[in-house]
């Protein structure tokens, strides 16, 4: 522990480890400081300058985020001076932005836009010259994924910290200097030709409207009024934690009964779950594994080890940029969402008597990328795009307001079925770690009969916010078919965030480490903490929608997913057998090496 | 206070026939303390602009616990109106050279950085020759200091010290927040000592001719002499050293061409001094301090203009990161321009000159926050050249 210092701010007394920062400081005290540039999830940055204050003897004010408290330090937060010089910077801010915010999808939860209304900042304030020139700023409406809008930039460079620091991608960076300088790509490519992985982390980091998601809201209206159309919708595990918070409930409030009201009530002609199609990717993805497994140990065939989970479609783009050499580990495992869009399309059509050409599927993703991918031209197994539109949480947060609908007083409906029915395994595919214990949690018993050993089926040790975890476990008391698997410790690995997935590979191929299963979700803290998801997000907030998901799971009748009754129904009516023949035409796909530039 | 006559030196680029490397060898026989002690006694103070106290930050460097520290000279010279240290470069190298070991031995770095300004490549053959024989006879006396000469890329904001330490290390030159100091963890994070060429080369001269010698130069505050740039309306520009401590008004009359209507002092970033001051003002530390830069403007020329171009300057070479700095500028540069053209009143001026007291306390470097030098001390004194 080091060494505590005295400082003053406002004349209130504080103490607090030597080399804090004045806002971290001021937080013990509940003085809260005006930030722009600074995110906890990334390093300091000071160049907004919106958190200066004064400290006592200092010719210049000092940047609050930046700078580390001394023993004796008097600080004033709140001076004349001081408000004289962050009313200016905000203005300065708006006077280069385009502040026509009833445009701006982010207009009433924009960060710029709450300090305007702080400090009584105008546009023109003090008579500032409009500096913002359209003509030579772009809108890059060319990925499915991600709208990038210069006008809105603040040049925060929050975007460009996460995507280097948190997703290893560096997609963003800083071009040109003084006036010019901009955020931009590789020779200012388009975001779809650059090695952008969509997984919309840039989104959730940005302060304005100037990376927002690429909405499909019109269009899935216009498909909900469209009478010969019948409208599916899917959710994906953690909207169900994380919706509420665009509609006035508590980061990481358990909204899943008022969700699937709440899509009702929208006019979806069908409320189904995502839930369900994680637990049939368990039953593929973990019947590949044990095939792989079985080879490699068994017949000592060549077969690529360590697996890599498929479920998340920005780690995908990710790796076929990156290890495109490596595209043979990745299990052939379709994603959730998209498994479900090829059973509804097929099956699920059948099964209800309508025409999959009529049928519209739509998924609620807290993603980003997830738009992507439903436009990956081989998603379209069913004989027609598996997965028409994708929404994110934060899409469907604005049509339930837009739709008048009180969420807060909501009642809860239930799923309908079949395809909407799931088990706890599904639900904690929301989290960091989640794939993975639900694919022990069924590996496991398949190959002994018996349950994980974990108490209470909690596999603790692949939970959690540490950027890579891993894991042992052994199996005891193997049945006969899988013999071979007597005694072996099944090693694991789990890495959420994309820069953590680049640390985890990079050792993986150094030979420093082995696995038989690694799991990689994009984004920190999981899908919970997608690019789609509400903003803002971090820590505290990812660990709230974390506990809410464990939550889920504990409660639920059954937690392992070859428990649930509608993937046995869906099996002995249509697939019939694992990594069968329909699965592989349906359920899994394949992978396209892409350049890094 | 103290004032001087304008009295030319020749300590730069006199003491031609010495031999610098037996200055050296004398030198490092001493413990560095002492010499540390010397160059704090002898009083002086960083001679690119910013004025710090160089025995301090040898000491503070000193003082550092680290496997690893640096000596970094910069040569980025990049101000407006100064080219003091390209002739220092191309006349002097080795005192240069020799200013940077003693700093090395003192400080205990084994290595060197020269960050050369990329308009000065053409420099650069000349120079790592020079730098490759004087590292190969450091090796003869058992001395281990390599250096580096690293060109820029021509922007300005790299002259100053962390953004120049971000370029080394391949990143974009862009000002770091301080603390920490370049002296407890500065080029690739360790402790480093940046010193402007010119300082290293009077560190030399000081270990050459003792303390004594330089602290007859100069006043109380503003010890020795410096190289001044002199250009604009000027009979006679180019690079003198002269004590500090004179007066605006006789380095005017040895430089002036009897016209004089103002002096800018410092480059673009520095101070306007008009004609009815010149009595009142003295070029020093405690004055107006200068990285050596001096323009002469005579009355055939527009202030506003002048201002104009400093501003167009700053909007180009901000390096963008900071609102203060990369909004600021465009704001006084198209605020002048409305003012002069009718289309915002006079007293928009006013309001310019907050903003660009707020870019003084607020700007992250010292980029943005000379923003004030130039900008009140011209509109201040030649107001009438904006609003007509």
């Amino acid at each position: 522990m080091s060494k505590l210092v005295n400082v003053k701010i406002n004349g209130i007394l504080v103490q607090v480890p030597e080399g804090t920062t004045i806002l971290e400081a001021a937080k013990k005290l509940n003085i809260v400081i005006p930030t722009l540039c600074y995110h906890s999830d990334l390093s300091i940055a000071g160049n907004c300058r919106v958190c200066v204050v004064e400290v006592k003897n200092s010719k210049t004010l000092q940047p609050a985020c930046a700078y580390p408290v001394a023993e004796g330090m008097e600080i004033y937060t709140n001076s004349q001076t001081v408000r004289q010089a962050r009313k200016h910077i905000i203005e300065l801010l708006l006077s280069e932005h385009d502040a026509d915010c009833t445009r701006c999808y982010r207009n009433g939860r924009c960060e710029l836009q709450n300090l305007a209304y702080e400090y009584a900042a105008t546009e023109n304030g003090n008579g500032f010259i409009k500096l913002i020139n359209f003509k030579n700023y772009k809108k890059d409406f060319s990925s499915p994924s991600i709208v990038k809008d210069d006008t809105r930039c603040v040049k925060c460079q929050r975007c460009v910290r996460t995507c280097e620091e948190l997703q290893g991608v560096s997609a963003l960076t800083v071009a040109f200097k003084g006036e010019h300088l901009k955020i931009s790509t590789f020779f200012d490519h388009p975001l779809l030709n650059v090695v952008c992985t969509n997984c919309g982390q840039c989104v959730s980091h940005c302060p304005t409207g100037a990376l927002i998601e690429k909405t499909n809201i019109d269009e899935v209206l216009a498909a909900i009024d469209d009478p010969t159309k019948f409208v599916v919708v899917q959710t994906a595990p953690s909207t169900r934690v994380a919706l509420g918070e665009w509609l006035g409930l508590e980061p990481g409030a358990i909204v899943v009964g008022k969700m699937v009201k709440a899509l009702r009530l929208l006019g979806f002609d069908s409320v189904l779950d995502t839930d369900f199609s994680a637990d049939l990717t368990i039953i593929e993805e973990g019947h590949e594994l044990l095939n792989r497994l079985k080879k490699a140990i068994l017949l000592k065939e060549k077969v690529a080890l360590p697996m890599f989970t498929s479920c998340s479609p920005g780690w995908i783009k990710f790796i076929e940029h990156m290890y495109p050499d490596m595209l043979e580990n990745l299990s052939t495992c379709k994603s959730p969402q998209q498994m479900f869009g090829a059973v509804a399309k097929t099956y699920y059509a059948q099964k209800i008597g309508v025409d999959p050409k009529n049928m519209v599927v739509v998924s609620i993703m807290p993603c980003t990328a997830k738009k992507f991918e439903a436009n990956r031209p081989e998603m379209n197994s069913s004989g027609y795009q598996d997965v028409d539109y994708v929404l994110t949480t934060r899409e469907l947060a604005k049509m339930i307001k837009q739709a008048g609908i009180d969420f807060t007083r909501l009642e809860e409906s239930e799923y309908d079925s079949i395809l909407g029915k799931s088990t706890g395994a599904g639900v904690i595919f929301g989290a960091t770690g989640g794939v993975m214990e639900a694919a022990l949690r069924t590996a496991y018993e398949v190959v002994t009969g018996k349950s994980v050993p974990f108490t209470n089926l909690n596999i603790q040790p692949v939970r959690g916010l540490d950027g890579i975890k891993e894991a042992t476990i052994k199996i005891d008391g193997t049945k006969d078919e899988w013999k071979f698997l007597e005694g072996v410790e099944l090693k694991v690995a789990i890495a959420h965030g994309l820069a953590n997935a680049k640390k985890l590979i990079e050792a993986i191929r150094a030979g420093k480490v082995n696995y038989h299963f690694v799991e990689i979700m994009a984004c920190p803290g999981g899908c919970l903490a997608g690019g789609g998801q509400p903003i803002p997000v971090d820590n505290e907030i990812r660990r709230k929608r974390m506990t809410s998901i464990y939550k889920i799971d504990e409660n639920m009748p059954l937690r392992k997913s070859h428990e649930n009754p509608e993937i046995i129904q869906l099996y002995q009516e249509f697939l019939k057998e694992p990594n069968g023949h329909l699965s592989h035409e349906l359920l899994h796909t394949h992978y396209t090496p892409r350049k890094r530039y | 206070m103290e004032i001087k006559k304008l009295t030319k030196v020749n300590l730069i680029f006199g003491y031609t026939d010495v031999d610098y490397f037996k200055v050296l060898e004398d030198v490092i026989k001493k413990d560095p303390n002492s010499i540390i002690n010397e160059i704090i006694d002898s009083g002086l103070k960083g001679r690119g602009g910013a004025g710090f106290p160089t025995g301090l930050k040898w000491k503070f460097a000193k003082e550092q616990v680290s496997d690893k520290k640096y000596v970094v000279c910069n040569a980025d010279e990049g101000e407006p109106g100064t080219f003091k240290d390209r002739e220092i470069i191309e006349k002097v190298p080795e005192k240069i050279l020799v200013g940077m070991a003693i700093c090395a031995y003192c400080i205990g770095a084994d290595e060197g950085y020269i960050y050369l300004r990329g308009e000065y490549e053409y420099l650069a053959p000349q120079f790592e020759k020079k730098i490759e024989e004087f590292v190969n006879k450091l090796k003869t006396i058992n001395f281990n200091f390599k250096i580096t000469l690293y060109i820029g890329c021509g922007a300005y904001v790299c002259g100053e010290e962390t953004a120049l330490f971000e370029s080394i290390e391949g990143r974009r030159g862009e000002a770091r927040n301080k603390p920490p100091f370049p002296t407890v963890a500065g080029l690739f994070n360790k402790p480093t000592v940046i010193n402007n060429v010119e300082t290293f080369v009077y560190t030399t001269m000081i270990c050459k001719l003792g303390v004594n010698e330089f602290k007859k130069y100069g006043t109380q505050d503003s010890r020795g002499s410096k190289v001044f740039s002199v250009s604009g309306d000027t009979l006679k520009p180019g690079i003198y050293e002269l004590e500090l401590g004179m007066k605006v008004k006789d380095f005017v009359e040895e430089f002036g061409d009897g016209d004089t209507k103002a002096v800018q002092i410092g480059g673009a970033s520095g101070i306007c001094i008009p004609r009815k001051d010149f009595d009142n003002v003295i070029i020093g530390f405690e004055g107006v301090p200068t990285g050596g830069s001096i323009m002469l403007f005579n009355s055939k020329r527009s202030m506003f203009n002048v201002l104009h171009n400093f501003l167009e300057f700053f909007c180009e070479e901000s390096c963008g990161q900071c609102t203060p700095c990369r909004v600021g500028y465009q704001q006084l540069l198209k605020g002048i321009e409305a003012v002069k053209k009718g289309e915002k009143p006079a007293s928009y001026l006013n309001e310019l000159k907050k903003l660009a007291l707020t870019m003084k306390i607020a700007s992250k470097c010292g980029l943005g926050q000379s923003a004030a030098n130039p900008f009140l001390s011209i509109v201040d004194n030649f107001i009438e050249e904006f609003i007509y």
